[in-house]
């Protein structure tokens, strides 16, 4: 069961030139697997190359050189391309530019459709994917009626209907309010841990990679570092010099142990924290 | 301001309006069309009255709602009315100036602005009951035909159902940027003509600047969700003819035949 989901090996891309400006590379000799059935969050700031990347899992963009193999299709072979893309769902930032239809459930037909599926069978996925975003009672709604978080289910929905083995988040909470990050974020972790689907997140938001197995953390075209949120978000130096910050939990134990208070770092979650500091404040 | 306009708009329900086939009531609409362009008197005026009347009472949609969907165009209505009314040779009633009101003008007015209002009343039943998805797939399967003489079919209906689609989305960016606009002190509602179309230009451009990442960003996510085309592509709901549908049309066909003879005895 076990297996890899995406392999990236000695990736290179250039984003091509125009006649005036020469082509601008974004990566040189990238190499990450993701695990199958894995959590993982990507985090970068603006312009690291982490949507370039993301466009790679699912053979939007091509790799110049290198490759990208998903569930060991090469995201190069043209006779692939839509297997891959079944495989691989993707969901974007902005959930007003990747619903097509006025109809919620005829939105989330529309990739099956596509793929050429039977309409008894469409109409058991569409159904099946959106109960398990929690929307079945608005499929006949239409979506600008919604709130920013409902549509973004709606639009993992349409990519649930297609049955991948892996969607591939691209910061899909940037335009949304608390109330409806939580309701996209929960809904990504219990298809993560529910079904088994292979859960790549592109974002800049800490919190939310705190919730995965493993973070990537890229600058300039690179990994950074690579590990579990707490091998990842202790390393505070590394970090700020990226230019990003960390978790509030892990700012304020830091700031604690440089004014010389011997605590560790890995307490990510608000409760975690308040029990470090508890521990420590009851043994002084 | 602009979150009124309904035009275009669908209104899911499930009544017998609702429930037709798509490809019948394209049909009808063009039937109907037909009629009301054919209508001479009173008599068949009040025949495709009737039958618009029918199948507003039978959809549920709001008579509230299609009015508002008309004002927007209430002004042409009414300049098509009035140059009617001024323009038309026949007995003179009343004359002043360099005007002079006939008795055929008078109806030829009334005529003008009950057709173009009924005209538009229909064809607003049509998109009001139809999901744009299911009038797409009407009209693709309608013209389907035309595939053979290499009409892009499948992309025409796919672009329409876009466009359906994306008319709220971009009437509230409107909104957002008129906004945007007013706050920076732009004037939209002072000053002549020229003036206020030359204000319209701060809020055309970001719109056009926005659409068009619009279009591309939805490009992308739909190629993400495997769209190549028309080609082997299924439907959730694919169309079938039932028996409701032989029976709109028949009545269709009947009273439009009906219109169209009455009309010949000049009714």
């Amino acid at each position: 069961m076990e297996q890899t989901a995406i392999v990236v090996d000695q990736l290179t891309y250039d984003y091509p030139g125009t006649e005036e400006t020469s082509p601008v590379q974004v990566f040189e000799g990238l190499d990450l697997i993701i695990e199958a059935g894995s959590f993982v969050a990507v985090l970068g700031h603006n312009g690291c190359g982490k949507s370039t990347l993301a466009k790679h899992f699912n053979a939007i963009l091509l790799p110049t050189g290198g490759s990208v193999h998903v569930y060991g299709m090469d995201t190069r072979d043209e006779a692939l391309l839509l297997k891959i893309r079944q495989q691989v769902g993707m969901v974007f930032q902005n959930p007003d530019n990747q619903i097509v239809s006025n109809v919620v459930e005829e939105d989330v037909a529309f990739a099956p459709e596509n793929l050429g599926v039977p309409p008894e069978e469409i109409r058991t996925r569409v159904d099946e994917a959106l109960k398990l975003v929690g929307m079945f009672q608005y499929r006949e709604h239409a979506p600008h009626m919604l709130s920013g978080g409902q549509k973004q289910r709606i639009a993992i929905a349409g990519v649930i209907a297609m049955r991948p083995k892996c969607i591939v988040l691209d910061e899909p909470t940037a335009m949304l309010d608390p109330q409806g990050r939580r309701e996209v974020l929960a809904t990504i972790r219990r298809l993560n841990r529910e079904n088994h689907i292979t859960a790549v997140l592109i974002t800049h938001h800490m919190p939310e990679a705190v919730l995965a197995d493993r973070v990537v953390v890229m600058t300039d075209g690179g990994i950074l570092t690579d590990g579990t949120p707490k091998e990842v978000f202790t390393q505070v130096e590394l970090l700020r010099a990226a230019g990003l910050t960390v978790p509030e939990t892990t700012m304020l134990l830091y700031e604690l142990r440089q004014a010389g208070f011997d605590l560790p770092l890995d307490a990510l979650s608000v409760e975690e924290c308040a029990q470090t500091l508890r521990d420590f404040l009851t043994k002084a | 301001m602009l979150k009124d306009i309904t035009l275009g708009q669908f209104f899911p329900g499930n009544t017998i309006v609702h429930r037709l086939d798509p490809r019948t009531k394209l049909i009808l609409v063009i039937v109907y069309i037909v009629a009301l362009f054919s209508a001479e008197g009173v008599v068949t005026y009040a025949l495709v009255f009737a039958a618009l009347a029918a199948v507003v009472a039978l959809s549920k949609i709001k008579l509230k709602v299609i009015l508002k969907s008309m004002k927007p165009l209430l002004f042409i209505i009414l300049l098509t009315g009035l140059l009617n009314l001024f323009y038309t040779q026949g007995t003179p009633l009343l004359s002043f100036w360099i005007f002079t009101i006939t008795r055929e003008g008078i109806f030829n007015a009334l005529f003008m602005v009950l057709r173009i209002a009924m005209l538009l009343a229909g064809t607003f039943m049509l998109t009001y009951t139809t999901s744009p998805i299911s009038l797409t797939d009407g009209l693709e399967k309608l013209l389907n035909p035309l595939k053979k003489i290499k009409v892009p079919v499948h992309e025409l209906s796919m672009m329409m159902c876009i466009a359906l689609r994306f008319i709220p989305t971009l009437i509230e960016e409107t909104d957002k940027i008129i906004n945007a606009q007013k706050a920076r002190g732009a004037d939209f509602e002072t000053g002549s003509i020229i003036r206020r179309a030359k204000a319209l230009i701060p809020i055309l451009v970001p719109l056009f600047i926005s659409s068009f990442r619009r279009a591309d960003e939805l490009a992308v996510a739909m190629e993400c969700r495997c769209y190549h085309g028309g080609e082997g592509r299924t439907r959730l709901k694919e169309l079938h003819y039932q028996p409701r549908d032989y029976l709109a049309l028949t009545e269709g066909l009947v009273l439009a035949v009906a219109v169209i003879v009455l009309a010949q005895f000049g009714l």
